[in-house]
């Protein structure tokens, strides 16, 4: 559907107009497409929530530093721009977790009653490598990645990853709330077809929708 | 730092009031170390405290090591410094492993030094060494009903092994 | 509040009024790490104070023993995670008088600069965070203002604003940027400035006086006893410090002044500490004002790596590159304990080496596990508020407790 882009003198000119009772027919139908938009609620929540997420101030270890209740919030790196300054300590009033550190076996039962303690909708960030995977301490003391006892939303890698990849990480976070998540570079570069499958599995058969992916981007670089 | 004669020199005068407690002497990479019966440490510790000529009053560190295979098997290190004359010495105590389900022993010396307390638990938090007389000898760092001593050198690393996508079978 | 409450429960007015046992748990705003607080309150006077900790140990020291000398550093790095280079030092350190290895002098210079600048980073950290504790939220921002320009500096000698891995055993890793000097030499001629502007907003505020004058005192012999250094030390009035007392690095070198307070109450902690960050400026002037020409990493093959445009003409090289990423260097086995002064106390490392490419045993000796400590004393039987603004004062960073 064209919108034509009039000029603010005409629009208001077409305002006057309605007030005075004086628009109609294809005039009204146009003034009343240029003013309002239809959407479903859902979308309008899931905008809202996005915009306006509390973090819980939650640091653990190293990323702490660099991530969501230190560095990302100062000034240079202003988290306040995304809407997501302020925030929380109680976990009840909290939307998001950001699991800055790694994550030991002692601390692990703690964290897991502070997610249990947040209210619906809840998201968590594992940020840096350590409560993505462990990172570099393969031992006896720390959990390999938080995901082995929380839902993991969103990933942030680093070691410690920097303010802006932790705001980049947030921004995706963000767009997957609204409900249109990026798929990152595999839309960027038209990369589709190119995932691994491991032999066996649930997934070791491609879906239909991959396998046409494949053959049509064979298609194409064979072409 | 005393130098290798100054220890020799330390050591002949704890002769004197703990006799047989020194059992060598060790002067290596310019660090004069004192090797000494578990069961006199405490004694040595003290006399270094407190004698007029030495004051190493200033426990900096606690700390133990595992030299498995070699045996005896632990060593509780004890570092001091004399912040007067700015001076180290360490005192090491080798402990055996006394074999089966016992813990190897040593007295504690919390009441010399006050520090020692969250140093000695750490100690046995992680090998495994009894203080006897430390007040309140509880793991510090592990979780409280952790089994297992973790430095000891015959405790594995852990940690598991890291899954990749083709080279796995199944995936939870 | 000029004076302590210093009432013996056995003495107080009610005897057998109700204690209340709160858990200022793992995760609080104002633990600075997860430091896990049970606390027995009297109304809201603190009678008894257990600190549990543990709940970021990471098994650093034993993951240590199965990693070649070259590769612990990136582990020991991240103990203390505000003050690095420390850690990076007194592993280096330790290592080069196992094997005996003397570095070069511009290596002891600019691995003095990087020391100083993070020790002007960790009091950074330290300010911003404690101010936040005790009310005067607006100084985070200024301290991580120039917490960034520190940050930039980092990213600009070393590739990385956290976590280095600048420092090598026998010198660091790469020499210093062109632009880098400059740049530095305008960050520490600006730090004063800044430094003076913080204490504008703090030095003279009631409400902060008010909370950090007269509380958490602990007597300067009741410190030493508790083996507590560094900062905590120096404000009760014992002027030790390890930069002064042994030589290491390019320290015997710079003119400095070691802060030292009077009465030990969090106002002389504090005022210690920012005393401490225009020091510091001064020494890193003077390191680039000394800087001396030439090699920036010892020269012996077998311990430290070729530089790679020699590894497409020599042989022996690119052999000794290739034993030293793969196995690593031996040490012969001999065991050796080496300190320096971190922006929190004594930090000190413990490797033994048992002839093999892996040490068997690195142990540190940090800080804020001996200093914490010391919270006992400084918060029993004085009000909650003040227990907040000891443990903002005292400046624990749960990673080195927890190692």
């Amino acid at each position: 559907m064209e919108i034509e882009r009039r000029s603010l003198r005409e629009k208001q000119v077409d305002a006057r107009a309605l007030l005075r009772g004086d628009l109609e027919g294809e005039d009204l139908e146009r003034y009343v497409e240029e003013r309002v938009l239809t959407t479903n609620f859902e979308k309008v929540l899931n905008v809202a929530r996005a915009n306006s997420i509390f973090p819980l101030t939650f640091g653990l270890a190293c990323c702490a530093i660099e991530g969501i209740p230190m560095a990302a919030v100062t000034a240079r790196y202003d988290i306040a721009r995304f809407g997501a300054e302020a925030g929380r300590a109680s976990p009840r009033q909290a939307d998001l977790m950001v699991l800055s550190g790694r994550v030991s076996v002692k601390m692990a039962p703690v964290i897991r009653r502070l997610y249990d303690q947040m209210l619906e909708p809840k998201w968590v960030m594992a940020m840096g490598a350590c409560s993505s995977s462990g990172g570099m301490f393969a031992n006896y003391a720390v959990l390999q990645g938080a995901d082995k006892f929380l839902p993991v939303d969103i990933y942030v890698p680093g070691c410690p990853p920097r303010p802006e990849a932790v705001l980049y990480g947030f921004t995706k976070l963000q767009r997957q709330i609204m409900g249109n998540p990026d798929q990152g570079w595999r839309q960027r570069y038209s990369g589709y077809g190119t995932e691994e499958w491991a032999r066996g599995g649930p997934r070791s058969e491609p879906s239909p929708e991959a396998a046409e992916a494949y053959r049509e981007a064979r298609e194409l670089s064979l072409a | 730092m005393p130098d290798a004669p100054g220890l020799e020199l330390i050591r002949g005068e704890i002769e004197r009031d703990c006799p047989d407690a020194v059992l060598a002497t060790s002067f290596d990479r310019a660090q004069a170390a004192l090797i000494v019966d578990p069961e006199k440490v405490v004694a040595v510790l003290g006399w270094l405290k407190d004698q007029p000529g030495q004051r190493y009053d200033f426990l900096s560190s606690l700390h133990a090591a595992d030299y498995l295979p070699n045996e005896p098997r632990f060593a509780v290190h004890y570092e001091l410094i004399n912040r007067d004359r700015v001076e180290r010495i360490r005192v090491k105590a080798m402990l055996a492993e006394p074999g089966g389900e016992e813990l190897p022993e040593i007295d504690s010396c919390v009441d010399l030094f006050p520090t020692a307390e969250a140093q000695e638990r750490e100690v046995f938090d992680f090998f495994g060494i009894v203080f006897r007389g430390h007040p309140n000898l509880t793991r510090i760092l592990m979780p409280d009903d952790y089994v297992g001593w973790p430095q000891r050198r015959d405790f594995p690393v852990g940690g598991e092994p890291v899954t990749f996508t083709y080279s796995e079978q199944r995936f939870d | 509040m000029t004076e302590q409450i210093a009432v013996p429960f056995e003495q107080a007015p009610d005897r057998d009024r109700e204690i209340m046992t709160v858990n200022v748990g793992p995760h609080h705003p104002a633990t600075h790490g997860v430091l896990r607080l049970v606390v027995d309150l009297e109304g809201e006077i603190v009678r008894e104070l257990r600190p549990v900790i543990g709940y970021v140990h990471t098994g650093i020291e034993k993951s240590c023993e199965d990693k070649s000398y070259w590769k612990v550093i990136p582990f020991v790095e991240r103990m203390d995670y505000v003050s690095y280079f420390f850690q990076m030092e007194a592993y280096c350190g330790a290592v080069e008088r196992l094997i005996d290895l003397e570095i070069p002098p511009r290596a002891r210079y600019l691995r003095t600069l990087f020391l100083e600048l993070n020790r002007i980073h960790s009091h950074l950290v330290w300010l911003g965070t404690t101010a936040l504790d005790l009310g005067a939220i607006s100084m985070l921002w200024y301290c991580f203002r120039e917490r960034d320009k520190i940050l930039d500096l980092f990213e600009m000698a070393c590739g990385q604003r956290m976590h280095t891995r600048y420092f090598q055993v026998g010198g660091v890793i790469e020499d210093i940027p062109v632009g880098f000097e400059a740049k530095c030499r305008a960050f520490a001629e600006e730090m004063p400035i800044r430094v003076g502007q913080y204490q504008a907003l703090l030095d003279r505020n009631e409400v902060f006086l008010q909370r950090t004058k007269g509380t958490g005192v602990v007597s300067r012999e009741r410190l030493l006893e508790l083996g507590v250094s560094g900062p905590l030390l120096r404000a009760a009035g014992e002027p030790w410090d390890l930069r002064k007392a042994f030589d290491y690095l390019a320290y015997p070198e710079m003119d400095f002044k070691i802060p030292v307070g009077t009465v030990g109450d969090n106002y002389d902690r504090y005022r210690v500490r920012v005393a401490e960050m225009v020091e510091s400026a001064r020494i890193v002037e003077q390191c680039l004002d000394a800087l001396p020409e030439g090699p920036f990493i010892a020269d012996d093959r077998k311990y430290v790596l070729p530089p790679r445009s020699e590894l497409s003409t020599s042989m022996e090289s690119l052999i000794h590159h290739f034993k030293l990423v793969t196995e690593g260097f031996r040490v012969d086995p001999g065991e050796v304990y080496y300190s320096i002064e971190c922006p929190r106390g004594e930090l000190g490392c413990f490797v033994l080496a048992d002839g093999s490419a892996k040490p068997a045993r690195v142990h540190f000796r940090d800080p804020s596990f001996v200093n914490l400590q010391a919270f006992r004393d400084m918060a029993v039987d004085t009000y909650i508020a003040d227990m907040i603004a000891s443990l903002g004062m005292l400046d624990p960073i749960l990673g080195g407790v927890d190692r």
